[in-house]
């Protein structure tokens, strides 16, 4: 599994630097998108935000077992021996790392483009990333092993994970926009639940039904 | 067994309208309008049932890898979907006189409306699998995580909408409903469910006599 992670880690260079100029354009779009007023960027920024966090993430976690595909590998994943819940914890890993860090650029880029202020709100923020960032990882890693076998599985992708994510992305959205407006983290514990539930509901779900996925 | 099942949906439903049209009464502020109540309701009611139906054949599916189990959970989320198809509709045909608006981003609207895409989603991963085998371990999967996704999304929205903890499903104020209403709605209610059952029977028996033909 470790050694998965780092095949994952060596060869997603492509991956990470196309998410992160996919990721820069974005913050262009949006930008163009809702002009120069910066009140009004200030209201809506948790949301494109977490936008651009999960549309990276989506491409990110599509391209996840297309490699496999590409090079024939999927026979080879197939037919490991042992626990294929470990193959989903290989590929769930690899996908952190490569989210963790398009986030944190996102991130430092929305600081210095939008002049957020993130002093005292960032260890709550990074509360909240880190378990959006777990639910989507975990149910999207899932999917992406389902629809790599279908048609059209570009489009198929992204029309399964986005409604499924509609709880995590409000809890983490709502819960961002509290956090930047330094309200204290008592007061999105709520929401923290909800997306502690979420998590713990996907990689369940993952865990268990891996080997259903890659029995042919 | 099946044709049973449809003549006693017939019968509900037929005993379903007289209950709403004849017997409950016209509603004091609304008018005529509210008895769209008695389809609206039962619709969202039977849809979940449908879904919880569902879950359970997917996990025995997967459990056992009995076909038959596979075709009732694809038969349990389609029709399942079109309730809450209906339910959407009738909501919107509802909310134009007495809301003026066909939809509004309440809390309720939008957590069914996001379930409804969910399992639009589940229908079209079914359509996107060539092999049936595996459409099915893969529909079984996601039919799990959507359903167990329901009440995610329920809180969520609620949150999103309210920030008060939303009210038990079973709240004790709802005896507050005049208890003619009351039985009419339950009285539709057992007609729709017995008619969503027709409906996945039947379809049920449909996706067998498609296999069949494929094989």
């Amino acid at each position: 599994m470790a050694w998965k992670d780092l095949v994952v880690e060596r060869r997603s260079k492509e991956t990470l630097n196309a998410l992160l100029f996919f990721s820069l354009a974005l913050l262009f779009v949006f930008q163009f998108a809702l002009g120069p007023d910066r009140e009004r960027l200030a209201a809506v920024l948790p949301g494109l935000l977490w936008l651009g966090f999960i549309l990276s993430g989506v491409l990110g976690l599509g391209r996840a077992f297309l490699v496999e595909h590409q090079n024939d590998c999927w026979e080879a994943l197939l037919l490991t021996p042992g626990d294929k819940s470990a193959i989903y914890l290989g590929k769930l890993a690899g996908s952190l790392v490569l989210m963790a860090v398009v986030e944190t650029l996102v991130l430092a880029l929305f600081v210095v483009f939008f002049n957020v202020d993130l002093a005292g709100a960032l260890p709550g923020l990074g509360l909240v990333i880190g378990l959006g960032t777990v639910g989507i990882a975990a149910v999207g890693t899932l999917f992406a092993a389902m629809t790599a076998q279908a048609r059209a599985r570009e489009l198929l992708f992204p029309v399964l994970l986005l409604p499924v994510l509609v709880p995590v992305l409000l809890g983490t959205v709502k819960a961002t926009e509290a956090l930047l407006l330094h309200e204290p983290l008592a007061a999105v514990g709520h929401w923290l639940k909800l997306l502690a539930a979420a998590d713990v509901v996907y990689l369940a779900v993952g865990l268990l039904t891996f080997d259903v996925i890659l029995e042919g | 067994m099946t044709t049973l099942l449809g003549w006693l949906a017939g019968f509900g439903l037929v005993s379903g309208l007289v209950m709403g049209f004849g017997v409950a009464p016209r509603e004091v502020i609304q008018g005529n309008v509210q008895r769209i109540m008695y389809l609206h309701v039962p619709a969202v009611w039977v849809a979940y049932l449908a879904f919880i139906v569902g879950f359970i054949a997917s996990v025995v599916y997967l459990a056992r890898r009995r076909d038959a189990a596979d075709r009732l959970a694809h038969a349990a989320c389609e029709v399942g979907t079109l309730f809450l198809g209906v339910n959407i509709a009738t909501g919107a045909i509802w909310g134009k006189p007495t809301w003026g608006t066909w939809w509004t981003w309440d809390a309720r609207l939008t957590s069914v409306a996001v379930v409804f895409v969910m399992f639009l989603a589940y229908l079209l991963l079914r359509g996107a699998i060539d092999d049936h085998e595996r459409a099915a371990r893969y529909a079984a999967v996601l039919g799990i995580v959507a359903t167990l996704n329901i009440p995610l999304v329920h809180f969520s929205v609620y949150w999103w909408r309210t920030l008060h903890q939303p009210p038990s499903l079973l709240k004790p104020g709802s005896s507050t409903m005049p208890s003619v209403i009351l039985t009419a709605l339950l009285v539709n209610f057992a007609a729709l469910a017995l008619l969503g059952a027709y409906f996945i029977a039947r379809r049920a028996r449909l996706l067998a006599a498609e296999e069949e033909a494929l094989a």
